[in-house]
């Protein structure tokens, strides 16, 4: 395997007072897509934090592209976008695109074809907080995609989207992975699963399993990653 | 630091407040409404209004400017944009540098309308240079956007944030010699009036309207207010913590 895109080693995380990672190792391959999947509150956001540096950790190494992760030298490399959309209310979505171009040093031209992936064109004047929840999520997700980031962190980024653009998107991700960037997408909706070529499965804050959609099924002798999932909840001694 | 993103981050914050066309003119309009409600309550005691009118004019861009910065940087916080710009390029130094150059500029325009009204139309006199009445009220209005950065970490919602200017800033006015002459005051409030930078605020704009130019003690008491606006950033800046829980 070449060198991981990304690197866990023996990652611990404590928040107040609880361990919500424990002991997590996992490596990534870079140029594909990675999907993180497990139920809501399995820790799923509080690695990807620690993946782009801005999550508190107890002990372990997390490495991105080579970098102690949230090495100044990665801020740039490294596209994360929160669950929550994170841009301003008060500015339009092409003035937050602007913005956030300006950061990551890239044209401001860039704006108009990150606004035709998330499929908001028509309304780049507008107020984010004149938009629609979804509008706004992808409004944040089209800040993190002009940077062209080597290396994608998309917290649950299809969320609320109709089935059309869910599509759209996804599409779009696999063209930024086919041009060599690294993606982990997380979602707990797990039909999803399938347009990922890894998968991570977690539950409370351990990993269950880490290989292709496909060999889970076969491993678990699933229909489904639901059922795969669960088997793997049922059986926690199967090895994957 | 890169000079580019501290503009680029005044310029955004510029362009939020261009978007708010009200919170604008509330900036603008406020202080000139309140000298010249002053200018009424006084109208029988034009030496009263003399005396206060040139502090007032120089200090309330400070009072406005903290309740602005410490909601906007409150809201960074709270809507996830400030851990977004921490996993930028984007230093710290530059998002505060931005701030500041975008509320400075914002003080300069409020210090320059006020000052108009004031000196033109209301007969308002200042013995000193003019130029040190606008230059001490940006002086101010950064130390008070330095202050609203360093108070909103300790803010979890703008009903707090808004009720630390009451805590912050009243007791500065009460002690800083406006009400009355600190030298009159308990020995402990002139103590506690020594350490307080909108004292060394009102000392300086008192010495400007009585005829001092921009030396001896006004030009020390502006380095205080410089060196305060930059503790106060220093302190804010180690409150945005890139890695948290």
């Amino acid at each position: 395997m070449t060198e991981p895109a990304i690197s866990i080693h023996h990652l611990r995380v404590v928040r107040g007072g609880n361990e919500v990672l424990h002991n997590l190792d996992l490596d990534i391959e870079p140029g594909v897509i990675t999907g993180l999947l497990g139920p809501s509150g399995c820790g799923k956001t509080t690695m990807m934090r620690a993946i782009v540096g801005v999550q508190k950790v107890a002990s372990g190494q997390v490495t991105v592209l080579g970098q102690p992760a949230g090495s100044s030298s990665l801020r740039a490399k490294v596209g994360y976008v929160t669950q929550a959309p994170s841009v301003y209310e008060d500015l339009s979505i092409e003035a937050n695109l602007h913005y956030f171009a300006r950061l990551y040093g890239v044209p401001t031209g860039r704006a108009t074809a990150a606004l035709e992936a998330v499929g908001l064109s028509e309304h780049s004047t507008k107020l984010v907080r004149q938009l629609s929840g979804g509008q706004r999520a992808r409004a944040s997700l089209a800040s993190a995609l002009l940077a062209s980031p080597e290396v994608l962190i998309l917290d649950e980024p299809t969320v609320g989207l109709d089935p059309v653009l869910r599509a759209e998107l996804w599409a779009t991700f696999h063209q930024l992975a086919g041009d060599g960037a690294t993606l982990l997408v997380s979602s707990h909706v797990m039909d999803e699963a399938e347009r990922c070529d890894r998968l991570v499965l977690m539950r409370e804050g351990a990993i269950l399993a880490h290989c292709p959609p496909r060999q889970l099924l076969a491993d678990t002798g699933a229909s489904t990653v639901e059922d795969a999932f669960l088997s793997l909840v049922r059986k926690p001694g199967v090895a994957v | 630091m890169n000079p580019l993103l501290t503009f680029a981050t005044a310029r955004r914050v510029l362009a939020q407040l261009r978007n708010d066309p009200r919170t604008v003119a509330l900036l603008l309009v406020t202080p000139v409404v309140l000298v010249a409600l002053m200018k009424w309550v006084y109208l029988d005691q034009d030496r009263v209004f003399q005396r206060i009118g040139v502090p007032l004019v120089g200090i309330f861009p400070m009072t406005s400017m903290f309740l602005v910065t410490s909601i906007t940087m409150l809201r960074e916080r709270t809507t996830g944009t400030l851990e977004r710009l921490l996993t930028t390029p984007l230093a710290k130094l530059d998002l505060l540098g931005g701030y500041a150059l975008a509320f400075g500029a914002v003080a300069v325009l409020q210090g320059a309308l006020t000052s108009a009204v004031a000196f033109g139309l209301l007969g308002l006199d200042v013995e000193g240079p003019l130029l040190a009445v606008v230059v001490l009220a940006v002086v101010n209005a950064l130390l008070g956007t330095s202050m609203g950065l360093l108070v909103s970490a300790f803010a979890n919602s703008e009903f707090q944030a808004v009720q630390f200017m009451p805590v912050f800033l009243m007791p500065q006015i009460l002690l800083c010699g406006l009400i009355a002459p600190r030298a009159a005051m308990a020995p402990a409030l002139e103590a506690l009036s020594n350490v307080l930078p909108m004292t060394y605020a009102y000392d300086a704009l008192s010495r400007v309207a009585g005829g001092e130019g921009f030396s001896g003690n006004v030009a020390s008491d502006t380095l205080v207010l410089a060196v305060a606006s930059l503790l106060a950033l220093a302190l804010g800046a180690a409150t945005l913590r890139r890695r948290t829980e």
